[in-house]
């Protein structure tokens, strides 16, 4: 078998319990903060706090799933950057249209 | 001159040779192709914020809400339905545990790459099979959803004199204004597309290794392109989970 052949020349390292450890803490960060999103959409009145805290909540999401899942915290400061910044677009985008979509609300 | 003296050794940045970001070509190739992804995700997301801001919001008690055109519906009284106890009210629980399987099956693709640095085969196999199973899940749990949302399960509305509508296509729904409906499909479709292109890309990198590809090439480089991508997925569907469905 050509496995066999193989595993004379590859290493195989031991599971490096201590990294396996810190990505199931993410995980359950964030299973945790998705379970908290839901208590409070149906415990708080809609309104711009509910939103705020949906959106704040989505941002720390979306920090670990980048910063820890696909590694961005750990790579070099040029690539990390070059991956954030273009971000203001979206959120200019973002304020622009909103403020144009509720300027359209109260013309129509 | 120093610097023709060092490029004459092979020491100088514009030699070449060496990745100033620390990252190979093909993975920074990745990152800025995720990047043009995120845009367009974007734009789709910030018209629907657009065009939600600029229909009337429903103002009355959420026990009290009706279906109509005259407002934007609230998501919860929308996405209510769960498979096999339908008819009952379990606001959001399905979407819920849609958004719970994507998280658990990044988490298995990130556990793939972590067994890929240590070229352990077995566990890359492993985990890619974990992985590929919840992006199936998560495909058919959408399928579900979309068929739903097209019958529809309560009362239509009423379109013109004497008819009545159920579900939604393109151009009504019994939900809200035609454009709730127009939204539900292109945001949730886009990403779903993710998603079956994702189990697609992660079944070649689970074949790939179990025909010992990677371990003759001497790294696992392309389980973490992928991986990627695939976490991409994952993190647009955060969004999406608040911007459509929270919110």
């Amino acid at each position: 078998m050509a496995h066999a052949e193989n595993e004379s020349h590859i290493t195989v390292l031991p599971p490096d319990k201590e990294k396996i450890k810190k990505l199931w803490t993410v995980a359950g960060i964030l299973g945790l903060i998705t379970a908290f999103e839901f208590l409070i959409a149906f415990t708080m009145h809609h309104g711009p706090l509910k939103t705020s805290i949906f959106i704040a909540m989505t941002i720390v999401k979306a920090a670990y799933i980048v910063g820890e899942f696909m590694h961005l915290r750990y790579e070099v400061k040029v690539l990390f950057w070059s991956i954030l910044i273009p971000l203001i677009f979206i959120v200019w985008m973002l304020v622009a249209f909103i403020y144009e979509g509720i300027a359209i609300s109260l013309v129509r | 001159m120093a610097s023709t003296a060092a490029a004459a050794h092979g020491e100088s940045t514009w030699d070449g040779g060496s990745s100033p970001m620390g990252a190979s070509y093909g993975k920074l190739m990745m990152w800025f192709f995720l990047m043009s992804d995120a845009f367009t995700f974007s734009a789709l997301l910030i018209t629907y914020g657009l065009v939600r801001s600029s229909h009337k919001a429903y103002q009355g008690a959420v026990d009290a809400f009706t279906f109509s055109q005259n407002y934007w519906p609230i998501p919860e009284k929308v996405f209510e339905s769960v498979p096999f106890i339908e008819g009952w009210s379990a606001p959001l629980v399905f979407v819920g545990i849609m958004t719970f399987i994507l998280i658990m099956s990044s988490v298995t693709m990130v556990l793939a790459v972590e067994a890929g640095h240590r070229m352990d085969r077995k566990a890359v196999e492993k985990w890619m099979l974990w992985t590929l199973l919840g992006g199936i899940a998560f495909l058919s749990c959408q399928a579900w959803e979309w068929t739903h949302f097209i019958h529809g399960a309560h009362a239509g509305k009423a379109v013109v004199e004497g008819t009545t509508f159920f579900g939604a296509n393109l151009a009504h729904n019994q939900y809200g204004p035609p454009d709730f409906a127009a939204f539900f499909f292109f945001i949730t479709g886009f990403h779903g597309f993710h998603v079956f292109s994702g189990v697609c890309l992660n079944f070649l990198i689970y074949f790939n290794t179990v025909t010992g590809l990677y371990e003759r090439r001497g790294h696992y480089e392309m389980v973490e392109k992928v991986g990627l991508y695939w976490h991409f997925v994952d993190l647009v569907w955060v969004f999406v989970f608040t911007f459509f469905y929270l919110v």
